[in-house]
């Protein structure tokens, strides 16, 4: 049997594919019902291709606000997770100190404790503050839950970088600062990125823990949910098409220059 | 380039030491090494040299003791304020900087904006022309080493110090780049200070070498002066191989008159000059009597008579021989030692030496030395299988 004998042959490549359409298939839906024209305000039903949602992507009420707060907090609380988690992450690789075995296990305890739970307790806890809930209650547990995160993935290339490259930054004359921007940094650089690009998709799309801790605020997630309840703008789609089109473009051009760069070096 | 440094000066280690909690790395030890020499500290792992060669960088602190350069005190001296440079182990090359980068980061970091030229100086002297724009990851384990020297020697250093830069190296690569080494040493004329296990590179390259043993020098001076008197059982093994024989004095000379020293062991006499016995010797003491297994000429039993007189003898059987080309070397059973070494060179083979002869070992007493018999006989041997 040719047919069975080409099965065999190509079981792998088979078995890639599959899984590749496995994840790519809810993008494709996702996009193909943002150029829809739905009936109605459910926009899940396939009625006929339309540009409409495309040309005006703010044509629903609050959908760009909640989109450019979340891109807001998103931001911030990359920047703060990874700035804080980087200096954990150096801490606990290179010091030792009396509580390093506590941190590092509690490090992990966003990780591992149900979002739901910490949700809860994160609004017990501003609650008692006397906190307002609102931006920065928001910001202030996204930056919690990314940092262990962050700490994770900086870590992993901390320990592997090799002390002596620091020695020898010292011994040719660059001065503690210098050290750590010249060699540190650019070294610790892709786990660094790994890490930040990690918060940043956590915290944009996280939906449970801002839920519960933003008062009147809405981010984005917030009020797509919101907005499933009345009906599905097609808008929603679009947004979503979107981000997917950029992270994707992020990635190739990330490859591109790579590429280009390791094809320079090796002349 | 090439014209000598003017400034600097002798490095001094005044009383220095470290110590970590309760281990003690290197105990206080006094050194100087001279301008412009190729200076090695030579040891087994964990022997207190690169620790030594760490304090003098600036990259370990002192726990007693000062480190001068040129009469300038730099023991508070942070790394990056030493003009010491330093070649590393594993290279420590900026894995995201290409080679030019790499070699003129020291230059960079004090501020000088036109690096091109010492750049392409620097690659011509390692010979790396081709090779400015690869990153250190595509280079050869040989290639990185010259970049390493590269980088710590565009600074113009006082000292370059050389943490056994050749380790990593296969033995070929390895005599190439200790030739190299020692070229571009005498072609910059700055001080190296190198620290090796390898008593063979050691003794190839440096002028002077210190040898390392717990902590503390066990001897110093040029190559050619610790084999033939080596002051300590270390020194003896560690450099080389030597046949040590204890044995009771019988007559113990006098240094200024020329009198041998006589010592009776394994049934016969050896004789030494009692200039080159550094211990105290008394009638009727212990004392071991040293000699290099090359200096050892071999008889078959039956030519005894032929030996010229004068010179020391010890009977033994052969249990072993090996064959290398240039040489043979046999093992010795004899009665003043288990397993005498001998190396003959493969001139005039008499068939006769074979596993299981017996022979007679002799050699002029001139190449005698002699050894105080209160320490280890095998200290030092350990360590070079170790290190190999």
């Amino acid at each position: 049997m040719p047919v069975l004998r080409l099965l065999r042959r190509n079981l792998v490549v088979i078995a890639g594919l599959l899984t590749l359409a496995y994840m790519i298939l809810p993008n494709v839906v996702v996009m193909v019902f943002s150029f829809n024209k739905p009936n109605g305000r459910f926009n899940y039903a396939w009625q006929r291709f339309s540009l409409d949602a495309w040309k005006d992507p703010c044509g629903v009420a609050d959908l760009c606000g909640s989109l450019s707060l979340s891109l807001r907090i998103a931001f911030w609380a990359t920047l703060g997770a990874t700035v804080l988690g980087t200096m954990i992450a150096f801490a606990l690789v290179r010091y030792r100190f009396r509580a390093r075995g506590a941190i590092n296990a509690l490090i992990f305890l966003p990780m591992a404790m149900p979002e739901v739970v910490m949700a809860a307790s994160l609004l017990t806890l501003f609650l008692n503050m006397g906190a307002e809930l609102g931006f920065w209650t928001v910001l202030i547990a996204h930056i919690m839950f990314c940092l262990s995160f962050v700490v994770t993935a900086v870590k992993a290339r901390v320990m592997s970088m090799d002390p002596r490259l620091e020695e020898a930054a010292r011994d040719l004359y660059a001065g503690p600062l210098q050290t750590f921007l010249r060699v540190t940094l650019p070294i610790a650089a892709p786990g660094i990125a790994a890490g930040a690009l990690l918060a940043f998709a956590l915290s944009f799309d996280d939906f449970i823990i801002t839920n519960f801790n933003a008062g009147s605020t809405v981010t984005f997630p917030m009020f797509v949910w919101g907005s499933a309840q009345r009906g599905t703008p097609v808008q929603i789609n679009v947004i979503g098409t979107a981000m997917f089109v950029i992270a994707v473009a992020v990635v190739l051009l990330g490859q591109l220059i790579a590429n280009r760069r390791k094809s320079r070096a090796g002349k | 380039m090439t014209q000598r440094q003017t400034a600097g000066g002798d490095v001094r280690l005044t009383g220095i030491s470290k110590t970590y909690g309760s281990f003690t790395a290197v105990r206080p030890l006094d050194l100087t090494v001279p301008q412009g020499s190729f200076f090695a500290l030579l040891g087994a792992s964990g022997c207190g040299k690169t620790t030594t060669l760490r304090m003098i960088a600036g990259l370990e602190e002192a726990t007693t003791g000062t480190v001068s350069l040129g009469g300038t005190d730099i023991t508070g001296l942070p790394p990056y304020k030493r003009p010491v440079n330093t070649v590393f182990q594993s290279y420590a090359l900026f894995p995201h900087l290409d080679v030019t980068e790499n070699i003129a980061f020291g230059l960079r970091r004090r501020g000088i904006r036109s690096v091109k030229k010492q750049v392409g100086e620097m690659l011509e002297l390692v010979q790396l022309g081709d090779f400015a724009h690869r990153k250190p990851h595509q280079l050869s384990g040989g290639q990185q080493q010259r970049v390493a020297v590269a980088r710590a020697l565009i600074n113009h250093p006082q000292v370059l110090l050389l943490d056994e830069p050749l380790g990593a190296l296969d033995l070929k690569l390895r005599r190439q780049m200790q030739l190299e080494l020692k070229r571009i040493q005498t072609e910059v004329g700055i001080t190296f200070i190198h620290v090796t296990h390898d008593q063979e590179e050691a003794m190839t390259m440096a002028d002077t070498v210190a040898v390392m043993n717990g902590g503390r020098v066990e001897q110093l001076g040029a190559p050619a002066d610790l084999y033939e008197n080596p002051r300590t059982t270390f020194v003896a093994n560690f450099l080389g191989t030597s046949n040590l024989i204890e044995g009771e004095v019988v007559s113990a000379g006098t240094k200024g008159a020329g009198t041998d020293i006589v010592v009776a062991a394994g049934g016969g006499r050896i004789r030494l000059s009692a200039g080159r016995c550094p211990a105290p010797v008394t009638s009727g003491g212990r004392l071991l009597v040293g000699v290099r297994p090359e200096k050892i000429s071999l008889a078959h039993a039956d030519e005894a008579e032929s030996i010229t007189d004068g010179r020391n003898r010890v009977t033994g059987r052969i249990v072993d021989s090996s064959f290398i080309g240039v040489s043979t070397q046999y093992v010795v059973e004899s009665p003043a030692g288990k397993a005498l070494q001998v190396y003959e060179q493969n001139i005039e083979r008499d068939t006769r030496l074979v596993p299981g002869a017996e022979v007679v070992l002799h050699w002029n007493p001139a190449h005698t030395f002699g050894l105080d018999a209160g320490q280890p006989m095998d200290a030092g041997v350990e360590s070079v299988e170790d290190a190999a």
